[in-house]
Parts: C-alpha cells; structure tokens; sequence
C-alpha cells in the first residue's frame, strides 16, 4: 500500500473526515489473540463489558453445547481491533478465553 | 504619525495585543512579564478590548488553554519567560505541529538555578527547536511592532504557525521609552483576522492531534519544515508592508558599520545599544568595527548573515545563554558559525559569553570583546581560542 507523501497529507496532521477513527485497524498491534471456547463460554457478558476497544462482539447466533446446553447468544472477537490486552482473558468468570500467541 | 505614549516595553506589548483585538488571552503572571497581562486584564475589565480573559492555574495550562481556542479560530495572545516558558515546552510542540497560529511574548529571564529574575537569552534560546517563529527586538518600539507582524505572519495561509515575539526583562520591559501606537483599525488592516485554517467547528467536525505512528509522523515534521522556510518570504513581505504604512523598516537582521569592517560583534536583543554605541566611540579612534544585530532567529537568517560578514575578518558572537558541552559554547555563535561554513567563507568566529543573569554589559567589556577579536583577527583558525570567551565574570 502507498501512503500519501508529507505534501499530500493535511497541514497539521488535522483529520477531514468524520468518524474515520474504524479505517484504522488497531488489531495490527496484536501479538497474543483471545479465543473463545464456545463450549466453556457461560454467555455471562463479562468480557464484553471489560474489553477497553469494544472488540468482544455479542451475536445472535444460536449455540448448542456438547453437553446439551442451549444459547440464543455468541460473544465473538473481532480481530480487526481487538489489541490482544487479554483483559477479557483475565476477567472471565470460567476461563473460557485463551490467549494464544499470534504467527505471522 | 500615530499618537506616541511613554511606554515601558511590556505596557507597548500590551497596546499592540490590544490593537490586534485579540479574542482570547491566557494569562498567569510571572516577572518580568506581569505587567502585559495585568495591562491586558485592565483593557478587558475597562470594556476597552472585548477578549475572554481567562486566569489559568500555569504555564502549562496558559498554553494548553491556547491551543484550545487557537484551534476554535480565536487570536490567541499570552506572554510568558524563564522557568513559565520551561512549563509550556511541551505545548509549544504540540501547538507548532498542530500548526495553530498564536502570538507568545517572552520577556527574557533567565532560567533557574540559582533562582534569578533578571534578563539573559537562556529561556529563549531553550525554545529554539520547538517550531515557532521567534523574534527578538531592541527597542520598546521594536516589541510594539513586533507583535503586529506577528499575527500577521502567524495566519498567513502559508505559514499557519505560531509565534514568539521577545524583548529584554527589565532593561525593556521596566524602561519607558515613547512609542508610537497605531489605531486599532490600522493594525487590524495590516493583520487582519484571516481564520484562515481549520477550526473545530460542530458543524463540519475534523480530529486534531490524532496519533501519529511510525508511517506518518515524520511526514509532518517535513511539513513543518516547509512551513518555516516558507515563513521567511512572509516575513520579508510583512516588514515591507509594514515599513509603507508606518515608516518603521525591520530586517531579519540589523547592519552596522559593517561595510569596511574587519571585526564584528553579533548579537541579539537590547545589549546591541551598547554595542552600537561603542562601535560609534572606536570608529573615532579608527578602529574597524562593526556590528550585526540579529532579529529574526526562526527561520534563521543565515544567507543574510553571510552575506553582511563575508568581508569581514574575524566576527566575535556574543550569546546570553550557554550551551555547556557544545563547541560553540552559545546557540547564536553555533548558528552564525554554520553560517559562514555554508556559505563558503573565510570568515572567522570566536564565541563569547555575556549578561548571564542580568550581568550588565560595559563599555569596558565590549571593549575587551573588540581587543580580542583585534588581537586575532590576522591569526590563522587554528590559533583562535577553543572555547567561548566569558565576558565580565569574576575569576
Ligand atoms: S484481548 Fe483485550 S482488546 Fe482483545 S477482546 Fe480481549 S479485552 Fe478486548
Ligand atoms: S466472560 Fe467468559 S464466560 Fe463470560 S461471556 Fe465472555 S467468554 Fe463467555
């Protein structure tokens, strides 16, 4: 990707554009990713509300467990800005969340 | 001719701010500057001048304070020295980058320690990386004026980038000397309020001072770069302008009896009288000196320095502030020194160190200055002295 050159940019690095903050994906700073281990996942909310880039997302999408349980919900990480902090990690009730080192 | 008052230089600063109608003044009172904004304060609460006249808790927050309404599309005045521009430092980056344009006096003090109010160039030359335009006068007059041009070059659309205007503590500041004021409708039609950059405005909202990582921010300290070269054109039409509607003409730098000279003393701010007045008294006894006041100190005048010295022998920098550990010992002489390299001259330079905490200068030490740049000047660069020499310090 090329990048605009110092006279393309605007003066004083002033951003024109409203709201233009998701073009930025912060997941590139990431060097461990959450995982959710949707069959340990009790669909308590506590990561959503503790992850400081609102990267958990909570989905209506069905989920039946292995050992019969049913959720109307899923909580998903959305990798394009989730920073790796590991907060969730830390903060779920049943250790549902691995933090698992990024490969590139 | 305008109306001429008696003026100390920091009452002739705050007449000028007046005259420009500022729209907000960030003030907190520290000496040798008080006085501008407690005057400023006076033509607020008189109805005199209609500014919001905000009394902050710092420096810090006097610049911060700035920035904010700098970025809204008010003129912003504030004036500050010494250990007061030592608080703002990291502001006066931020604005400069933002390219916000504002105008800031400093009234020149030096810098603790031991505690000292009184006047030298350290607090000054302590800002000279940090993106703003600087300019130093030698006359109350001169930081009167000073602050016209200011505005006007600080938002011209080719610059967009704030300001220092400066005068000596005390030795300006404290000392009345008349001063011819213009009508407000005069300054404002030499600077008028251009709101010529992009403002914080609910209406058509933009981001300022974002983040800038590892793949953008050299960009913009490129672009300032430009700005500042940029700047010097402004500010070569400014002082024309200038000269045409009052009669008063500024330089980047002031000549003196340079044109037969074979030494000279460089210099900047109100010990240059004394200079001046020396040069006058050994140009009677046949002595070949002259002298070369530098105004303009960001962007740095260089080609025009080289240009007034290349004739001359030897030129001896005097700088009111030390860089310990540097070569040149001063930031002036460090300048004027690469100067001269660049512009492929023989000329040569001795650095010397003076008035450090209000250390008056005499005739007799500029006269020894003058001895010792005589005493060299048919000497080779090798034989010149290594280190700066201190001026009027007790051994
Ligand atoms: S690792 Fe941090 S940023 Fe990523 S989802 Fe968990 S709490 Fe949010
Ligand atoms: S904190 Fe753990 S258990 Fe609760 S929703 Fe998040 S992953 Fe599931």
């Amino acid at each position: 990707m090329s990048l605009p050159g110092w006279k393309q940019l605007p003066i004083g690095a002033v951003i024109l554009t409203p709201g233009s903050s998701v073009e930025y994906k912060t997941g590139e700073w990431r060097t461990l990713r959450p995982e959710i281990d949707q069959e340990k996942c009790i669909r308590c909310r506590t990561c959503w509300m503790y992850c400081p880039e609102g990267a958990i997302q909570e989905v209506e999408e069905p989920y039946k467990t292995k050992t019969g349980r049913e959720f109307k919900l899923t909580y998903k990480v959305d990798y394009d800005y989730c920073k790796g902090c590991g907060i969730c990690a830390n903060e779920c009730p049943v250790k549902a969340i691995t933090m698992v080192e990024e490969v590139i | 001719m305008g109306k001429v008052l008696p003026l100390g230089g920091n009452y002739a600063v705050a007449y000028a701010v007046k005259a420009c109608d500022v729209d907000v003044i960030t003030a907190y009172p520290i000496s040798p500057q008080t006085t501008i904004v407690e005057r400023l304060s006076e033509f607020v609460a008189n109805g005199e001048l209609n500014a919001e006249f905000l009394h902050v808790e710092s420096e810090h927050t006097a610049l911060s304070v700035a920035i904010g309404a700098a970025a809204v599309g008010a003129r912003t005045y504030s004036a500050t020295c010494s250990q007061g521009l030592a608080l703002m430092n990291e502001l006066l980056y931020i604005m400069s980058y933002i390219r916000l344009p504002m105008v800031l006096t400093i009234v020149n003090r030096a810098l603790s320690a031991p505690i000292n109010i009184w006047n030298d160039h350290s607090d000054f030359m302590s800002v000279n990386d940090s993106g703003w335009i600087m300019m130093m006068s030698a006359s109350n007059q001169e930081a009167y004026d000073e602050i016209l041009l200011g505005y006007r070059i600080a938002e011209d659309p080719r610059v967009l980038l704030p300001v220092i205007t400066s005068m000596d503590g005390y030795i300006q500041s404290h000392v009345v000397e008349p001063v011819e004021i213009v009508s407000d409708e005069e300054a404002i039609s030499f600077a008028p309020k251009r709101r010529s950059w992009v403002t914080l405005d609910p209406d058509k909202p933009v981001t300022m001072g974002p983040v800038g990582d590892p793949s953008y921010y050299f960009e913009f300290r490129r672009q300032l770069w430009e700005a500042m070269k940029e700047s010097r054109k402004v500010f070569d039409e400014a002082t024309e302008e200038f000269a045409k509607r009052f009669g008063r003409k500024y330089s980047a730098i002031e000549t003196y009896m340079l044109e037969d000279a074979e030494v000279a003393i460089v210099g900047m701010g109100s010990f240059m009288g004394t200079i001046k007045a020396f040069v006058d008294r050994a140009r009677r006894d046949g002595v070949k000196v002259g002298a070369l006041r530098v105004k303009l100190y960001r962007p740095f005048p260089s080609e025009d320095i080289a240009r007034a010295l290349s004739n001359v022998k030897l030129v001896g920098v005097m700088d009111r502030a030390l860089m310990p550990g540097s070569a040149a010992g001063g930031h002036l002489h460090h300048e004027v020194a690469f100067a001269l390299r660049q512009a492929g001259l023989e000329t040569k330079t001795i650095g010397f160190i003076a008035g450090l905490g209000g250390r008056l200068l005499t005739m007799d030490n500029v006269k020894q200055m003058v001895n010792v740049l005589i005493n060299y000047k048919d000497k080779t660069v090798k034989e010149l002295p290594k280190e700066p020499i201190f001026i009027g310090v007790r051994e």
